[in-house]
């Protein structure tokens, strides 16, 4: 990729971002109140995205080959059971980034 | 000098709100400056991305935009993939960024998940401005990220250790996002539609290609299961 097509891409996640952002303020004016089948999308949405951000991060795991997705699973059973006990998010993170980089670099060691 | 008064005021109320992003923010900014360093970037552009782009899970995949062949289309479908629930705080916020001049326009270009979490939820005291209070967050919120970041690109060049696994810290990040939001709810059907909406669509699509198959499939389940999701309470 060359300089210009790096701050093509970079200009194009700004610009997605932005819209994203303001979109709502702009169609929805203040004056009116919001429809209700919007108001009930943003009241369910939030954990289908979540859900779906996970499944994101996780694409390119494969059960059949390599470390078959052994490490991520091990370290998101860390993250989830530092997260229920110390409810640290922070923490959360770091123990389960921490376990994940070990397994990889030490144990699954391709 | 009235004027300096209540913007310094609003300053010290919103400050204390922000210290956990600070940790957070520095903590996931400086991951993020060193996986652009060990990627290969100067600390240019994790600093001018976290300035201009501010959304935390973004930045990290476009690390991986930048790495790949030149594809505008893709990168722009994925950005707003990712950023689509932002659309849905918007909704939230329609309100509460009301009559704050031109601040409106700072509090949308920041509102990322912290900020929307923080200015929808905070009680500001009645003697507190509150335009001025949720630009503070935002601003300090926004801070936190630059620096963090900088910083992360600068040092990771002095980094001795080995950082593969490193970027695992974002599939952390949502799997405590999702768990906070999921330990809320009474009942789990949005999640459960999101998530196999998502695995189903991978696996029938591929890694590539399966989010915008997702983002229907979990639009159309919520609008099918619309009655009995709201009957039963399917979330907060």
């Amino acid at each position: 990729m060359t300089m210009v097509q790096q701050f093509i891409t970079i200009g194009i996640c700004v610009v997605g971002t932005v819209l994203t952002r303001c979109l709502p303020f702009f169609i929805f004016s203040s004056k009116k109140p919001t429809p209700v089948y919007i108001q009930y999308l943003g009241k369910a949405l939030p954990s289908a995205i979540f859900a779906m951000l996970v499944v994101y991060c996780l694409k390119n795991v494969s059960i059949f080959s390599g470390s078959h997705g052994i490490p991520e699973a091990v370290s998101i059973i860390v993250v989830v059971l530092v997260h229920i006990w110390k409810r640290q998010m922070l923490f959360s993170i770091g123990a389960g980034t921490v376990c994940y980089m070990l397994l990889v670099q030490f144990v699954f060691t391709a | 000098m009235e004027k300096n008064r209540v913007v310094m005021k609003a300053l010290k109320t919103a400050f204390p709100y922000t210290i956990p992003i600070f940790a957070g923010f520095w903590f996931l900014g400086i991951t993020y400056g060193i996986y652009m360093n060990v990627s290969g970037f100067s600390f240019w552009y994790p600093m001018i991305m976290g300035l201009i782009i501010f959304a935390g899970s973004l930045e990290f995949v476009a690390v991986s935009f930048l790495l790949s062949p030149f594809h505008p289309l893709q990168v722009l479908i994925m950005t707003l993939m990712i950023q689509a629930r932002h659309l849905f705080y918007g909704i939230s916020m329609l309100d509460k960024y009301k009559n704050v001049g031109w601040k409106k326009w700072y509090l949308m270009f920041g509102m990322c998940d912290e900020s929307f979490s923080i200015n929808y939820s905070a009680h500001i005291p009645e003697a507190v401005d509150k335009g001025w209070f949720m630009f503070w967050v935002t601003f300090l919120n926004h801070m936190y990220w630059v620096s963090g970041a900088t910083l992360g690109g600068l040092v990771g060049s002095l980094m001795t250790f080995d950082t593969n696994g490193l970027d695992f810290a974002m599939t952390a990040m949502f799997v405590v996002i999702f768990l906070e939001q999921f330990l809320k709810e009474k009942k789990h059907w949005t999640a459960w539609i999101g998530f196999l909406s998502a695995v189903t669509c991978r696996l029938l699509f591929g890694a590539e290609n399966f989010m915008v198959p997702t983002m229907i499939g979990i639009l159309l389940f919520l609008t099918l299961f619309r009655k009995p999701i709201e009957k039963e309470g399917g979330f907060l």
